[in-house]
């Protein structure tokens, strides 16, 4: 099937006005919730998710335990009102997938070793969605993660690449992912380089492959820098506060 | 560290993993393939004649059953000039004392849309050519894969089984007062899973492989050696060489197979 929107036009833009290997806007929050032991909120372009970190605590059902390491249980779950057309409410095949891949993801960074029998439970809320919502929940979650103390090689963050009239772009949109030809979200662990999550549709050469390789990853650097800013941004604030009061 | 007792499974599983890690470094495999070499695939197309199309799959000591059910349905709303093609996975209890009968766990679940994406968005069937009468009805093609026998990578076992089922599904045209027709097949995908042992992949790995695994990577490629789908599973990691090497053996295999196995 051909698309028959143009997603890309004469001067080499996006419809959104990005070039190729423009992200879309980027901004996330560190403890935005009270209850949960760590929390983090992500906007992504038009994706709005809002991840929290329980544990590590005791494995619940105790079959789940692991006498030698503590399990990672990831939940996403997309908000009924967060796409076009009602999502009906509850797990479906989709995000029992996308769950399963984002917990081996970051299975990859946490030293799940030092907490045997645990659990620890990383719930990925989709707001509102707009492609790439596997990827921004997942670089959320690495974030609340860090916000619950848990102690990591890294912060796994990623980024999708994929392929709309024929060129390799990164970060593709809702149209872009719905008319391209392929879509490639893909996370690592920036300190080591390491592929933790990869996961494709389409269809690319082993060439264009190379390339949205090559892009996921610069992008990935830059975002695990916005990561890392997001962590500073929260215990700034909390010490300005302490200096104010000192003062007082 | 506080002192655990360990259980004779996770000694078992700890020298099993220290022993296969060892060969597989210096090149060998527990059932003396070479790294890259996939395990002999038997496929016995027609097993079940009263389904549009099957096959049944031998891959090494792995058995899967894959059955096309081709029935008339109502299109979705966004795609009203297009069949629908589902896919389904049971992991019988039978096949292993490690499957549990109840709702699809999540192993089934992600084995089903793994073998699905490579379908799928190898655009292999023609959808568009499965409309009976435009939004109102169309064909619905069922691929349900049972897994009779579970001696691993049963993503390679049902993706060849799927795509052999499909490559000879009629659809049942008669019951409507048309003729059966074949279904429109535009391209045949292959899948090829590795797995890494320690810092090697190995291709289509065995039961003992799979158990020992940190990652295991899927790559399915189209007859003009693109890249159609992948996964990454497993709780470790791969490196941007592994991956790329994954990818030419897969092209590789891949045609190997499409032309020896599958007869295309």
């Amino acid at each position: 099937m051909q698309s028959e929107i143009k997603l890309i036009n004469e001067e080499g833009l996006r419809i959104d006005g990005r070039k190729y290997n423009e992200l879309r806007p980027i901004k996330i929050e560190v403890g935005v919730l009270n209850r949960a032991d760590g929390s983090a909120y992500i906007e992504w372009g038009g994706n709005k998710v809002l991840v929290a970190v329980y544990g590590p605590r005791e494995a619940f059902p105790k079959h789940t335990q692991n006498p030698s390491r503590a399990i990672i249980n990831a939940r996403y779950n997309m908000a009924a009102f967060s796409v076009d057309e009602r999502k009906r409410p509850g797990p479906d095949r989709r995000a029992v997938e996308i769950s399963k891949v984002i917990g081996e993801a970051l299975e990859c960074a946490v030293f799940t070793e030092q907490f045997p029998r645990t659990s620890i439970d990383v719930y990925i809320e989709v707001l509102q969605a707009d492609a790439g919502t596997r990827i921004a929940g997942l670089t959320a979650a690495s974030v609340a993660l860090v916000d619950a103390g848990i102690p990591m090689k890294d912060m796994v963050v990623g980024c999708a690449a994929g392929k709309i009239d024929g060129k390799v772009v990164l970060d593709l949109n809702k149209e872009e992912d719905n008319f391209g030809q392929a879509d490639m979200p893909m996370a690592i662990i920036p300190r080591t380089q390491e592929i933790v999550l990869l996961q494709m549709d389409g269809n690319m050469t082993r060439d264009e492959l190379a390339e949205a390789v090559e892009l996921s990853k610069k992008a990935s650097m830059y975002i695990s820098a916005l990561q890392k800013e997001a962590l500073l941004a929260k215990y700034k604030v909390q010490e300005s506060e302490k200096e104010g009061e000192q003062g007082e | 560290m506080s002192k655990v007792s360990k259980s004779a499974d996770e000694i078992v599983y700890g020298l099993k993993r220290e022993y296969l890690e060892k060969i597989s470094a210096e090149g060998n495999r527990i059932d003396g393939r070479k790294l890259d070499e996939t395990r002999k695939a038997i496929v016995n197309t027609n097993f079940v004649p009263r389904a549009e199309g099957s096959a049944e799959v031998r891959l090494g000591d792995t058995r899967v059953l894959v059955g096309i059910k081709i029935e008339q349905g109502e299109p979705f709303p966004d795609t009203p000039n297009s069949g629908i093609l589902t896919t389904n996975a049971e992991l019988l209890p039978m096949a292993s004392p490690t499957f549990e009968s109840g709702p699809p766990s999540e192993d089934a679940i992600e084995l089903a849309r793994v073998v699905d994406r490579g379908i799928r968005e190898s655009k292999m069937i023609d959808l568009d050519k499965l409309v009976i009468k435009e939004g109102e009805k169309v064909w619905v093609v069922f691929i349900d894969m049972h897994i009779l026998d579970y001696d691993g990578n049963l993503i390679d076992a049902c993706s060849l089984g799927a795509v052999a089922a499909l490559l000879e599904a009629k659809v049942p045209a008669s019951k409507i007062g048309g003729e059966d027709f074949p279904l429109p097949i535009n391209h045949v995908p292959v899948t090829v899973t590795f797995a890494k042992i320690g810092s090697v992949m190995v291709a289509d790995p065995n039961l003992d492989e799979e158990e020992v695994a940190s990652a295991r990577l899927s790559v399915a490629t189209n007859e003009e050696g693109a890249v159609v789908a992948m996964q990454k599973g497993l709780g470790g990691s791969i490196t941007q060489e592994e991956l790329f090497a994954a990818v030419d053996t897969s092209i590789r295999v891949g045609k190997d197979i499409r032309k020896r196995v599958l007869g295309r």
